[in-house]
C-alpha cells in the first residue's frame, strides 16, 4: 500500500458525516419513498435523541454542575435567547470558512491539473504535500494573525485555505493519475490528444477522488476558522464568543455557540453532498438496483 | 485485393539485457480486405502482444508492417482501425450513447451525425432500447456489444478483436459470434480476433493461425472453407468438426 492510499483511506474513515450518504429520494415522494426515507434516518434520528434524553437524564441524576456539562435544556433556553448574536457570530465564522475554502479548493485543483500534466513537477510537489498534509497546519494560526492583521477574516481564511489545500490537492491528483490502463489504451486507439484523455477520461475520473476530499475539506474549514479565531480575532466571531462566554462562566453560551457550529458544518457537507449527487448522478455510491 | 495488414519479419522484445523477453519473432502475415482472420494459441504466446502492434499500441523492435499500406502510427491517427478489447472498457459516467458517441466527439464530428450514427450503430448491434442506460445497467454481453458498436462508429476499414467473449458464457457466447458474423457480412470490414476458443476460431473465421508460446511464432495457417452463410447447422456439420481437430493437432503438434 502506498502512501498515497492511506491518505485516502484516511479521509473515508474520518468521514464521520457519511451516514447520511445514500438514497435520498428525488422527485416522487410516494408512500413508499417515505418509508424507505424514513427506514434509513429514523435509527439516526432515534439514537440522537437517545443521546440527548440520556445526557439530560444523567446530568440531572448525578447533578452534574453547569459549570463543568450544562444540561441540553439549558444549552436551548440559551440558544433561543442569544438566537441574533449566535447566528450573527456563526454566519461572520462561516464567511471565513467559505472564503478560505474556495481559495484553498481552487488552488488545490490548479495544482492537481499541473501534476497530471508535468511529471517533473508532480515529482517535486507531492512528497512535500504529502509531508505537508501530515502536520497540523493549524499551528500556524498565530503566524497568519501576525502576517495579515488578526482581526481581519484574511488571516482565518489564510489558515482555512492552507488546511484545506492538500487534502483536496493530494486526492485530486491521485484520481486525475490512476486512471485504469485500458482507459488509456482506448483513448490512444481513438488517436485521442492528452487534452482529450485529461477532459473526457482524467477529470471524470477524479470527480469521487476530489468530493470525497472536499467532503472531508468542508467540515475541516470551519474546524480550522473556529481554532483560527481562537488565537485572536474581533469579538463578534463564534471561537472569540466561546471563549469570552466560558471566561465568564457562562457555559450553555458557549455550548449554544458550539451547536450553530455543527448546524453550519453538516449543513455546508450537506450541500456538497448535494452537489456531489449532481455533478456525478452515475457514481457507484448512488446506484439502485430497481 | 487490397492488403489490409501486412507483417514481414516481424519481432517483440520487451525489456532488456537478461530480463528481455522475446515475445514474438519473425511474424508474416497477410490479410486482404474482408479477410476474418483468427490468432489462437496458449496463453503467453503473444496474441495480444502482436495485435497492440497492428494497433500502434505498442512498437516492433524488429520487421516491418503496414497498415492499408500506411506505418501503424498514421494508420491509427487516421482511424483506420476500431478495437475491441478483452474488457469492454465503456466509461463509467457515460450512457451507451455516449459511449458509442465518444469516438466520434474526439474526431469533431458535429452533433446531429453523432447521434444519428450512434443511434444506427446501436441498431446494428440492437440495443436501440438500452441507448440511455449507464454501463453498469447491462450484461456482460450487452457491454461487449456496445464496444463494439463504439468501435464501428467511425466505420473503420479494420476491426481488431482481444478475446472479446472471455468473459461471457457459452450460450451468450454462441449469440455473439452470429452477431459478429452478421455485422462483418453487413459492413465488409476486415476483423483480427484473438480468441482461447478453437471452436469459435472455427466458427467466424476464413483463416486461423495457429501460434507457438515464447517466442510467438505463427505455426499453422489453416483456411476455413466453410460456407460463408454460417449458422446452427454450420456448428452440426461434419467439414466443422474436422476443422476443430485440425486446429487442435496444429495445437498440439511439437508440444512436449
Ligand atoms: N508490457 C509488457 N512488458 C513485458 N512483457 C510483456 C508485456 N506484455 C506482454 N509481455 C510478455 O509477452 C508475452 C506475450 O504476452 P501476450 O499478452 O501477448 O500473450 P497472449 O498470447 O495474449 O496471452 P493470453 O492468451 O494469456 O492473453 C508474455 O510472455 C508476456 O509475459
Ligand atoms: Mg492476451
Amino acid at each position: 500500500m502506498t502512501e498515497r492510499d492511506d491518505i485516502i483511506r484516511e479521509s473515508h474513515e474520518t468521514d464521520v458525516l457519511s451516514a447520511f450518504e445514500g438514497d435520498v429520494p428525488v422527485g416522487g415522494r410516494t408512500p413508499a419513498a417515505i418509508r424507505e426515507f424514513g427506514g434509513k434516518y429514523l435509527p439516526a434520528l432515534f439514537s440522537f435523541l437517545v443521546v440527548i434524553l440520556l445526557w439530560e437524564g444523567l446530568t440531572r441524576l448525578f447533578g452534574i454542575e453547569t459549570f463543568v456539562l450544562p444540561k441540553p435544556s439549558e444549552i436551548i433556553s440559551s440558544f433561543v435567547e442569544t438566537w441574533d448574536v449566535v447566528w450573527g457570530a456563526g454566519f461572520k465564522t462561516l464567511s471565513e470558512a467559505l472564503g478560505g475554502f474556495v481559495i484553498g479548493v481552487s488552488a488545490a485543483l490548479l495544482t492537481s491539473f499541473a501534476a497530471a500534466r508535468w511529471v517533473r513537477f508532480r515529482e517535486g510537489m507531492l512528497p512535500v504535500a504529502i509531508a505537508a498534509n501530515a502536520t497540523p497546519i493549524v499551528a500556524l494560526a498565530p503566524i497568519f494573525n501576525n502576517w495579515f492583521s488578526i482581526t481581519s477574516p484574511i488571516s482565518k481564511m489564510a489558515v482555512v485555505a492552507v488546511v484545506v489545500y492538500f487534502p483536496v490537492m493530494i486526492n485530486t491528483t491521485r484520481g486525475l493519475l490512476e486512471v485504469d490502463q485500458a482507459e488509456l489504451e482506448l483513448m490512444r486507439s481513438v488517436a485521442a490528444t492528452p487534452a482529450e484523455t485529461m477532459r473526457r477520461v482524467r477529470m471524470p475520473h477524479a470527480l469521487p477522488f476530489f468530493f470525497a476530499s472536499v467532503k472531508v475539506a468542508s467540515a475541516l474549514s470551519l474546524i480550522a476558522a473556529i481554532v483560527a479565531e481562537y488565537f485572536g480575532g474581533p469579538q463578534d466571531v463564534l471561537g472569540q464568543y466561546i471563549i469570552n462566554r466560558a471566561n465568564l462562566f457562562q457555559f450553555p453560551d458557549a455550548w449554544a455557540a458550539i451547536l450553530v457550529a455543527s448546524i453550519l458544518g453538516v449543513a455546508f457537507y450537506l450541500v456538497i453532498l448535494a452537489a456531489e449527487r449532481l455533478v456525478m448522478p452515475w457514481h457507484v455510491s448512488f446506484r439502485t438496483s430497481k | 485485393m487490397k492488403m489490409v495488414v501486412d507483417a514481414r519479419g516481424l519481432g517483440k522484445v520487451f525489456g532488456s539485457g537478461a530480463e528481455a523477453v522475446q515475445a514474438l519473432t519473425n511474424i508474416d502475415l497477410r490479410m486482404e480486405t474482408g479477410d476474418f482472420i483468427s490468432l489462437i494459441g496458449p496463453s503467453g504466446c503473444g496474441k495480444s502482444t502482436l495485435l497492440r502492434l497492428v494497433a500502434d499500441l505498442l512498437e516492433p523492435t524488429s520487421g516491418e508492417l503496414l497498415i492499408n499500406a500506411k506505418s501503424p502510427s498514421r494508420a491509427r491517427l487516421d482511424r483506420d482501425y476500431g478495437m475491441v478489447f478483452q474488457s469492454a472498457t465503456l466509461l463509467d459516467w457515460r450512457t451507451v450513447r455516449k459511449n458509442v458517441e465518444l469516438p466520434l466527439e474526439i474526431m469533431d464530428v458535429a452533433k446531429e451525425e453523432r447521434s444519428r450514427r450512434a443511434s444506427e450503430m446501436l441498431d446494428l448491434v440492437q440495443l436501440e432500447l438500452f441507448a440511455d442506460h449507464y454501463p453498469w445497467q447491462l450484461s456482460g454481453g450487452m457491454q461487449q456489444r456496445v464496444a463494439i458498436a463504439r468501435a464501428l462508429a467511425f466505420q473503420p476499414s479494420l476491426l481488431l478483436m482481444d478475446e472479446p467473449f472471455g468473459a461471457l458464457d457459452e450460450m451468450s457466447r454462441e449469440l455473439m459470434q452470429q452477431e459478429v458474423l452478421r455485422l462483418w457480412g453487413e459492413t465488409g470490414i476486415s476483423v483480427v480476433f484473438v480468441t482461447h476458443s478453437i471452436p469459435e476460431a472455427v466458427f467466424l473465421s476464413t483463416r486461423v493461425l495457429v501460434m507457438t508460446p515464447r517466442p510467438g511464432r505463427i505455426k499453422t495457417e489453416i483456411a476455413i472453407d466453410l460456407p460463408t452463410e454460417r449458422d446452427l447447422s454450420t456448428r452440426e456439420s461434419p467439414r466443422y468438426f474436422e476443422l476443430i481437430t485440425e486446429v487442435r493437432e496444429a495445437l498440439r503438434s511439437g508440444e512436449s
